[in-house]
């Protein structure tokens, strides 16, 4: 019995010490398989489809980099994480790629020692009510429950908002989203505050969307993006660079469909040395040349991921807006892959 | 014939410390305190390395900075701009608030069903088997979200009190609402209260204390003194005439007519919830989380008492019973009087671990949003400021110091009321 206890202190032991070891690439591949850490189930973002197969806009980020470095985009453990155990999966090592609806702010970046390889969605904090609550403004929610996903930045934005404006308000703060939505269709609380995509996604799994409205205030800043721990620079790049491929390869009119097409060697420079045919990009990445090829193929470039998990055809309905590209007034900006 | 010898003195090899048996234990002893001591010295400069590799030395400075968030249930004042600090004592205060009401009601319960599981009713007993083997027999985290799904789903929300025919009416002449977030009772005012004491001035473990409750409070024991004061003159009447002089109305005076004075001097009245704006206003606000883990567990431990106290009970000797039957006791007061005080020796031990375990499953808090420590210290602040060894380390003293006190306590307690032998 003493002995058992002993022999497992010392197993802990000795995965504790191996959590902090630096080349997540070498862990990856020797791995096998990337373990990415996603939300608990947000449709359209990241959740299990009817097949159990993990589908949405932060899965295909996931998809793009297991493509990229292992080249198979079914190479990947998801690890669903809440709020609160996300940070601590990925600063211990349980996960290589956070990619979940995660707010890119300073004391994260800095503070919690991790990096933020990109903004894959611009997004901003609003809250959804019921529509016979009669409240058209964030303004008027003087006294109101809020429901609210503890260790997020909405909590502090909400806190923020409601001591700007003076203004009182009771949370009631829950784990997961689906706590959430339980508590708020069934009167528990009047709004439900998190960012403005994720409170579409969850009025598009309700029974009566149209009996909910978003109100119009936007109270933050939120641009979410995936990050990795502090500390393995090649990894941060691999993950960062996977990122801007797929958002240069819309830009670039590279679609999955006729990217095998464009891999055989085109006029445009830029176009070659992003899926391979020119220059040694991928090399500088520690990868093979067609990395980004296979990254694009796994799941389409960035808008055809919008447009498929989240984009205005499916029932999450969001519009691109701030995410459209550059030359189509968003604010999608990629540099160069030169 | 043999002759024995001592072996001789004075000569002190080195491998006696593994052959001779002298030795060979403290030499084990030495060794394996080595090991230990190694084990937990590897393991405090592994995690020291490894956060200084990731750039993160333990410090405690997060306490003081401003915590930033809201905490909806507050036994103290706080807003979102005090520290990490006072945030981490409301939900101390929590924690003991919930700790301490389950486990008063834990015990009533168990005590009842306790016994009540040994009664010769047939259905009674059944009953309550029934009772202790479905709560003792399924995790308590699923009783605490059951019962609060039960709470969210069924009751009505506050809006639904609204309106010219409402969907749910107030309860008890419209002084309790029962909603989906909680119950709102009347709460006890003062028009003419004597203020508060505020303790540690504008600390972070400031905390006011109404004189109001103080004096209640006061009152209130005094009462029960002078009873029992009464209770003793009489028992000393009876011992020495053989006649017990009628004490019942004297005690009932001496405990209700000073207090009934003190509130009607401090002008008391209820204030009654009313819905104003989203919500009920006023009165005391008790939320369905709150409700939610008190219930739980106390259901769940209560299963655990009462088996204790069926044991304690059938620990003792049946001859104890037919002896006081044979002294002519009714059997209510064989019970209260023989039985139980000899069970409570068998009771209290294990009755303490009942109650640390209860003080250690209120951590369960965080599936129902109540904002004990482990929702407040080791969750939103361990989030916000990233400090996971810090925030939990200083949560395992805090339960260490909640559950020693409890241990303490009821020793004492257990000291107090165990068999002395002459």
């Amino acid at each position: 019995m003493k002995k058992t206890v002993f022999l497992g202190a010392l197993t802990v032991a000795a995965i504790a010490a191996g959590a902090a070891s630096a080349a997540t690439l070498d862990d990856v591949k020797a791995r096998g398989k990337l373990n990415c850490g996603v939300v608990t189930g947000l449709v359209g973002f990241g959740a299990p489809d009817a097949n159990g197969r993990w589908e949405g806009f932060d899965v295909s980020v996931c998809r793009a980099v297991a493509a990229a470095v292992l080249g198979d985009p079914d190479a990947v453990e998801f690890v669903p994480t809440t709020g609160k155990t996300r940070f601590t999966a990925l600063a211990s090592g349980e996960i290589d790629l956070l990619a979940r609806n995660t707010t890119w702010t300073f004391s994260r970046d800095v503070d919690l020692k991790f990096e933020f390889v990109g903004v894959n969605y611009y997004d901003g904090q609003g809250f959804l009510v019921r529509k016979d609550l009669g409240v058209s403004s964030a303004k008027e929610l003087d006294g109101a429950t809020v429901c609210i996903q503890t260790g997020t930045t909405t909590e502090l934005n909400l806190a923020d908002f409601f001591r700007a404006n003076n203004m009182s308000y009771d949370p009631v703060p829950i784990e997961t989203n689906a706590e959430g939505q339980q508590q708020y269709l069934a009167g528990a609380c009047d709004a439900y505050t998190t960012d403005a995509s994720g409170l579409a996604a969850t009025r598009a799994t309700f029974e009566d969307p149209a009996a909910h409205v978003i109100l119009p205030e936007i109270i933050s800043k939120e641009p979410l993006g995936p990050l990795v721990r502090h500390g393995d620079q090649e990894w941060g790049d691999i993950a960062r660079w996977t990122l801007n491929a797929l958002i240069a390869a819309e830009e670039l009119g590279v679609t999955s469909a006729n990217i095998d097409e464009l891999a055989s060697g085109t006029e445009n420079p830029e176009i070659n040395r992003l899926l391979g045919t020119e220059g040694s990009l991928g090399e500088m990445l520690g990868l093979d040349a067609e990395w980004a090829k296979r990254a694009i193929k796994a799941n389409g470039n960035y808008g055809e991921i919008f447009a498929k998990t989240i984009g205005e055809s499916t029932p999450v309905g969001l519009a691109r807006g701030l995410n459209a590209q550059w030359k189509d007034g968003g604010i999608l900006y990629v540099p160069p892959f030169r | 014939m043999t002759t024995l010898t001592d072996p001789a003195k004075g000569a002190f090899r080195l491998s006696m410390l593994i052959y001779d048996s002298r030795y060979r234990s403290i030499t084990i002893q030495i060794i394996a305190l080595i090991a230990v001591l190694t084990l937990i010295g590897w393991l405090i400069s592994n995690t020291a390395s490894n956060l200084a590799d990731l750039g993160k030395q333990p410090s405690f400075g997060f306490l003081g900075e401003a915590a930033g968030y809201d905490i909806n249930q507050r036994l103290i004042d706080y807003q979102n701009q005090d520290t990490h600090l006072r945030a981490a004592f409301v939900g101390v205060l929590n924690t003991l608030l919930v700790a301490a009401m389950g486990c008063v009601t834990a015990t009533i319960i168990g005590v009842f069903v306790g016994v009540l599981r040994l009664s010769k009713n047939w259905v009674v007993a059944r009953l309550m088997t029934l009772y202790v083997e479905t709560f003792r027999n399924v995790p308590v985290l699923l009783w605490i979200v059951f019962t609060m799904a039960v709470l969210i789903e069924t009751l009505p929300a506050p809006n639904q009190f609204r309106g010219a025919t409402p969907e749910a009416t107030m309860l008890l002449g419209d002084t309790v609402a029962l909603t989906n977030r909680g119950f709102y009772v009347p709460e006890p005012l003062f028009s003419r209260s004597i203020g508060d004491i505020h303790l540690f001035g504008a600390s972070p473990l400031r905390f006011d204390v109404s004189l109001d409750l103080i004096a209640v409070l006061a009152t209130l024991i005094a009462s029960f003194l002078i009873a029992s004061l009464i209770t003793r003159r009489a028992d000393r009447i009876q011992a020495a005439t053989g006649v017990r002089p009628r004490t019942w109305h004297w005690r009932l005076a001496v405990i209700v007519l000073p207090l009934a004075a003190l509130l009607a001097g401090l002008g008391f009245y209820l204030g009654h919830p009313a819905l104003k704006g989203f919500n009920f206003q006023g009165g005391v606000y008790m939320r369905n989380s709150l409700i939610a883990l008190w219930l739980a567990l106390s259901l769940y431990t209560a299963a655990f008492i009462a088996e204790i106290v069926r044991a304690g009970i059938l620990a003792i000797s049946k001859g104890q019973t037919e002896a006081a039957a044979a002294l002519g006791l009714r059997p209510r007061r064989v019970m209260s009087l023989v039985i139980l005080p000899q069970a409570l020796r068998v009771i209290i031990p294990p009755l303490i671990s009942q109650y640390l375990n209860l003080t250690k499953n209120s951590s369960l808090a965080i599936a129902v949003g109540y904002m004990d420590i482990t929702g407040t210290l080791m969750g939103i602040t361990l989030n916000q400021t990233g400090r996971e060894l810090e925030t939990i380390l200083i949560g395992m003293l805090i339960y260490l110091t909640i559950s020693l006190t409890i241990s303490f306590v009821m020793n004492v307690y257990n000291d107090a009321v165990k068999l002395r032998e002459r």
